[in-house]
């Protein structure tokens, strides 16, 4: 027997409760794991991205599109290089798995997002296809497309002139990321802007949702951002610019400060689980006052009975904690899989360390008063059942 | 008793020391306790209670002692003192050559772990660990290797006549095994002192004699000095003398 072993056998002494008690730490730390990635997700923005495009949206909302006539005025404001812009297109594939996709312009596109790779050879079949679609690898190779097939989209916004929702395009070319960051985004797909345009039954002809500014020095990106948004001050069309990286954090956050709300959710559940936890360790060191008084009477200091307490609140938050953010970092791998990448909810390190660290604070809140207490028992008072 | 010659054969060949000398031939020639003048008052509230008055005693190495009295009297008092888990208000207690009195909480626990082996009349075993997991724990506090503690546990077990029950826990004990454990327990890290509050308290008679006859085996055999407390006449002939405590007061002391 070691020390180990007699803290392991202590735990386990009314096994159903601490299996219990073990189910509450897992569920806990289950939760922690993924709402910990959503977080990390929802405030990261795409630190990836540079500082190199600005994002201009209407000022209300970027559901209000823009005019496209707006192009060549943003163009000719200096220290802008190339202009682009995205229209959201609400695909659906198949029944009802959403896809990120937009309609666009091929050419400026290309030029405003060289991370995105893909042979010249597609990116020309692209301009020059009206029905053409390209799709990001990731997506391309969970839903199977091969290029030259025809892909059936339904859009939960648009409709055809004729009035159906469901249209089809022909996949003519299939880009990947430059590197391993750009790599894990390709879950998106574009067509073209002139085809919307021109198929859609909505009067939004010649409106886009917002354009993107490739600056050719991005040390101006401050300076143009104002100017953009002067330009168009009390317009029809006034307009919001900003870094790419802000345009992601707040286009995320239009449903709420969604960090905000995870700090509370996680606040409630390990609230909870600090009284199931801590109740737990103060309910069995009660139940082994004599016990405990026995291990000091057989020579086990003070410190050593504070030691095993603590030991026992640790192993059951460390276990409970490291198979619930195992459980989250597969539930996590599995809802990015069958999202085709859409939801990143793989745990990265961050999350890993930010739960050892949840790991080591719960064990400490939970097994210091009972340990406190074990360390202050009184043998003879303790044996005497006082 | 058939055991006593099973006891003998295991002695020596472990942690658990076989004496020197014949105890009856070095019997008290130096003192194992001396207590001197000792004063013990519990304080319950407001109220102080003066449990025991300038007591003096003195138990010879070797010695098997049994301390009788009213409850009320002191005895486990006395015998928490003498084990180093309590310390008196005043007066001296020498176990062993060594002032325990002034210890600190700290200290003492380090010379318990060394010098004295505690048996209880309820056994106090821990129910999560089997007979000879409970008979290791002290030893948890030595330096021995894990193979050594197995070879210690192993004697101390076949001491006591439980070796076919190492791997029982307690609840799959009886009364009588289980203080044969805790004893085992006590024997375990060979102290000299071994200090029993009422060890047959809870037993029948046939058993609780067995238990004492394995008590006077360890006394006469392995040289263990014994502090025994108890309410029963006689558990107390199985000791070398009787110690009667009243009012916190030593009466007499009885061959």
């Amino acid at each position: 027997m070691t020390k180990s072993g007699f803290v392991i056998a202590n735990l386990f002494r009314k096994r159903t409760r601490t299996i219990l008690t073990l189910l509450s730490v897992i569920m806990a730390f289950l939760l922690f794991g993924l709402l910990q990635s959503v977080n990390t997700i929802f405030n990261s923005g795409g630190d990836f991205v540079g500082a190199t495009r600005l994002f201009v949206q209407a000022r209300v909302s970027f559901t209000s599109p823009l005019p496209i006539s707006m192009l060549p005025k943003l163009e000719a404001i200096p220290g802008v290089g190339r202009v682009a812009y995205q229209q959201w297109f609400g695909g659906v594939w198949q029944e009802n798995t959403p896809l990120i996709m937009f309609a666009t312009d091929p050419l400026r596109y290309h030029d405003v997002y060289p991370e995105w790779v893909m042979p010249d050879a597609q990116w020309q079949a692209f301009e020059h296809t009206r029905t053409g679609m390209i799709a990001g690898k990731q997506i391309a190779d969970q839903y199977g497309w091969k290029v030259g097939q025809k892909i059936p989209i339904n859009s939960n916004i648009y409709p055809q002139k004729n009035g159906s929702k469901a249209w089809a395009f022909d996949l003519v070319g299939i880009f990947d990321g430059k590197d391993e960051e750009w790599k894990k985004r390709t879950n998106l797909a574009f067509i073209q802007q002139d085809y919307f345009d021109e198929a859609n039954q909505f009067g939004i002809k010649g409106r886009t949702n917002f354009y993107i500014l490739k600056l050719s020095d991005p040390a101006r990106a401050e300076a143009v951002s104002k100017t953009v948004d002067a330009m168009f001050e009390n317009s029809a069309d006034e307009t919001k610019t900003q870094t790419e990286k802000d345009f992601n954090i707040s286009f995320v956050k239009q449903i709420g400060d969604i960090g905000l709300i995870v700090r509370w959710i996680l606040f409630a559940v390990f609230f909870t689980l600090l009284l199931v936890v801590g109740n737990t360790m103060a309910q069995s060191v009660r139940e082994r006052i004599p016990e405990l008084a026995v291990l000091k009477t057989l020579g086990f200091s003070d410190r050593s009975v504070l030691g095993f307490v603590l030991a026992e609140a640790f192993a059951l938050v460390l276990f409970g904690g490291l198979v619930g953010l195992l459980l989250a970092s597969i539930a996590g791998a599995m809802v990015e899989k069958g999202t085709g990448g859409q939801f990143q909810l793989s745990l990265d390190g961050s999350v890993w360390l930010l739960g050892v660290l949840a790991i080591v604070l719960m064990s400490l809140a939970v097994g210091l008063l009972p340990a406190l207490r074990a360390r202050r028992l009184r043998i003879v008072d303790a044996l005497a059942g006082r | 008793m058939n055991q006593a010659a099973m006891n003998q054969a295991a002695v020596g060949q472990a942690g658990v020391s076989k004496p020197a000398v014949s105890v009856e031939a070095n019997a008290m020639s130096e003192p194992m306790v001396q207590v001197r003048n000792v004063t013990k008052v519990y304080e319950r509230g407001k109220q102080k209670i003066e449990v025991l008055h300038g007591l003096t005693l003195e138990i010879p190495r070797g010695d098997f002692v049994a301390l009788m009295g009213p409850s009320g009297s002191g005895k486990t008092t006395l015998l928490n003192l003498i084990g180093g888990l309590d310390q008196p208000t005043s007066g001296e207690i020498t176990v062993g050559g060594r002032r325990i009195d002034r210890m600190t909480s700290g200290q003492l626990a380090q010379w318990r772990a060394h010098n004295v082996g505690f048996v209880f009349q309820f056994y106090n075993l821990m129910p999560v660990l089997s007979a000879e997991g409970n008979v290791e724990l002290p030893l948890l506090l030595t330096k021995l290797s894990a193979a050594q503690r197995r070879k210690n546990v192993g004697v101390a077990l076949e001491i006591v006549g439980l070796s076919d029950r190492a791997k029982h826990k307690p609840k799959e004990l009886s009364g009588g095994q289980e203080q044969r454990v805790a004893i085992a327990r006590a024997l375990v890290s060979d102290p000299q002192l071994l200090v029993c509050d009422e060890p047959t308290g809870d037993l029948d008679r046939k058993t609780a004699d067995e238990i004492l006859g394995l008590l006077q085996v360890l006394n006469r055999e392995h040289g263990k000095t014994i502090v025994m407390v108890t309410h029963d006449p006689k558990a107390a002939e199985f000791a070398r003398r009787t110690l009667h405590l009243e009012k916190g007061q030593l009466l007499e002391q009885a061959a």
